[in-house]
């Protein structure tokens, strides 16, 4: 394979992979409503259900449940989006799209890329759609709150599309996506700090959430809700580290898919 | 043979323990329509997907336009046209938006992409339906487009992987006939996977695969003519001391198949007298045939065709 003939194949390719993403979750508006809907019906339950019995040592006088609850929210809307967009991947392998895809000259980056790059924008678009619910539970935001929580989500989206693409390419069966994510994403997203803070949580939990990539996405994007309000987030690991963190989660999420990607399973016969 | 476009030779194939092709060699000429015809796990599948790029051979070589199909891959995806078994089309997305995503996926754009599309969608009398989802439409209309979707980027060799499957008999020729108009007019090579009698008939060659083996390459006609004459088949209450009595006293070989017995003989029809007069009330029924695909089959492998399916 020549460089220069892979770089041609490159950027349309690649393109052509994510705008299909986009079309075809707009057509599909039970997506939409799975993963907007599902996060916003938690939200509300859980948040308004355990707001008396919660009290939050970390924030600060006046903030209750509902609002602790918000940040993690917002991660369950990249989560859900990430999940159901790499889901298809399984579906395009069963239905047969995938093969014509995989006989055509495309590099495997560019599939990966145009693959993780869709469900990333699908999930941002409906972060920000939550982020904009923010006023309603107190939180005001700022222009520079908005451009960072944008960064955050674009990065943490494309960490858990990536994941998501990670452990879909070699399953055959969506059944046993569904497994994977009842006991493996969910309690990713429970021990991340979304739910309940590591203040309270058991020692060894505590150490859990603090090795859980994700947690770090949480922390950014609490960052970014409180921008100007630094006492709700002290004690917590810093912007910087938060973001770093994230950042090197997306990075390793991708080259572990490309790497995946690169080798024939036995699922690209079928 | 000097114009050669495809040269496979002693490609053998294995999964883990299971040998799926063994010491396949044959060449494809440009201009014709070669086809696969075997029962299913015979290995026809297997080969289709090393022709594809889909998976590199365990041993041999395959070569197309000179080139190295393995060493090569990105070369030889570029000039090959994939027709899948299995719809290869987005549903969800409409003709237009389909066959937009495939020539994008091999770098064609703008007018040129678009004229492309006209001019194929049209050829294929699927023009009017270009605006229409994919799940709107016909099985017939669909492999259509699937068609289009793997001639878009202009390839020189046409593969499919049993493209007649799940098509009623009158779409199966109508989809033969743009095969065969494609041959004619562009000068493509075709080359298909077939489990089909009807649809290998209508190959220029054939190569028939058991087994993982190649047990016979030549024309349809060729192969049925090297059987030499007739097919009879005796019914009888005992075949198996019948087929052996035959053999002895013509000095043929008499194959006991299903509970009858079978002879190939030329002037079969005088054959027939002369086994009814040998054998007098042995014989409940006696029938003759050309030789079909189906009698090269159980000639080369002692096998039915349906037998070898299951």
């Amino acid at each position: 394979m020549s460089t220069k003939a892979e770089t041609n194949y490159f950027l349309l390719p690649a393109f052509t992979l994510w705008w299909r993403e986009m079309v075809r979750f707009f057509r599909q508006r039970d997506r939409v409503m799975g993963a907007l809907g599902t996060p916003l019906v938690f939200w509300l339950l859980l948040g308004s259900g355990l707001g008396k019995s919660f009290s939050a040592p970390v924030a600060p006088e006046g903030h209750g449940y509902l609002e602790y609850f918000f940040g993690g929210t917002i991660v369950l809307v990249l989560l859900f989006t990430a999940i159901f967009s790499t889901i298809s991947i399984i579906e395009d392998r069963r239905e047969g799209f995938l093969q014509a895809v995989l006989v055509a000259p495309v590099g495997r980056f560019a599939l990966v890329l145009g693959k993780i790059l869709g469900g990333t924008t699908l999930a941002l678009i409906q972060g920000l759609v939550f982020v904009l619910l923010a006023p309603l539970v107190g939180i005001s935001l700022s222009v520079e709150s908005v451009i960072w929580l944008v960064v955050v989500m674009f990065l943490l989206a494309f960490a858990l599309t990536g994941l998501g693409f990670l452990l879909a390419w070699r399953m055959d069966s969506t059944q046993g996506f569904h497994a994977i994510m009842n006991l493996f994403l969910i309690p990713l997203w429970l021990l991340s700090g979304a739910v309940f803070p590591p203040s309270g949580a058991p020692a060894f939990m505590r150490w859990i959430m603090m090795c859980n990539p994700v947690s770090y996405g949480v922390i950014a994007i609490r960052h970014g809700l409180y921008w100007n309000v630094p006492q709700a987030t002290a004690g917590m690991p810093s912007r910087e580290l938060s973001l770093v963190v994230t950042a090197v989660f997306a990075a390793a999420m991708f080259l572990l898919s490309l790497k995946a990607a690169q080798r024939t399973t036995r699922g690209d016969l079928q | 043979m000097s114009d050669s476009l495809l040269v496979v030779e002693a490609l053998t194939h294995r999964y883990g323990e299971r040998t799926a092709l063994s010491n396949v060699s044959f060449q494809v000429a440009k201009g014709e329509i070669f086809g696969l015809l075997g029962p299913n796990g015979g290995g026809k599948t297997t080969l289709f997907r090393v022709l594809s790029t889909l998976v590199a051979p365990s041993e041999g070589s395959v070569r197309m336009f000179g080139i190295d199909v393995v060493r090569e891959q990105g070369e030889i995806r570029r000039r090959i046209g994939v027709v899948f078994q299995s719809p290869s089309l987005d549903r969800k997305l409409t003709v237009l938006e389909n066959l937009r995503h495939q020539g994008h996926l091999y770098n064609l754009r703008g007018q040129e992409l678009q004229s492309r599309i006209d001019q194929l969608l049209s050829r294929f009398g699927m023009a009017d339906r270009k605006g229409d989802l994919v799940e709107t439409l016909s099985g017939g209309q669909r492999r259509r487009v699937e068609l289009a979707k793997g001639l878009l980027h202009k390839p020189q060799v046409l593969l499919l992987d049993e493209p007649s499957t799940g098509l009623d008999p009158r779409v199966r020729r109508e989809l033969s006939d743009y095969l065969e108009r494609l041959r004619d007019e562009d000068g493509m090579t075709i080359l298909l996977t077939t489990h089909l009698m009807e649809e290998a008939d209508r190959c220029d060659r054939l190569a028939i695969l058991d087994r993982g083996q190649l047990v016979a390459l030549s024309t349809p006609r060729e192969l049925k003519e090297q059987i030499g004459g007739d097919v009879i088949s005796v019914e009888t209450r005992q075949p198996q001391p019948l087929a052996e009595q035959i053999s002895k006293r013509f000095g043929i070989e008499a194959r006991v198949l299903d509970g009858s017995v079978r002879v190939e003989r030329t002037n079969g029809h005088k054959f027939i007298t002369e086994l009814v007069e040998a054998f007098p009330g042995q014989i409940d029924a006696i029938s003759i045939h050309k030789p079909t695909l189906e009698d090269v089959f159980i000639h080369r492998t002692g096998r039915r065709f349906e037998e070898a399916q299951a």
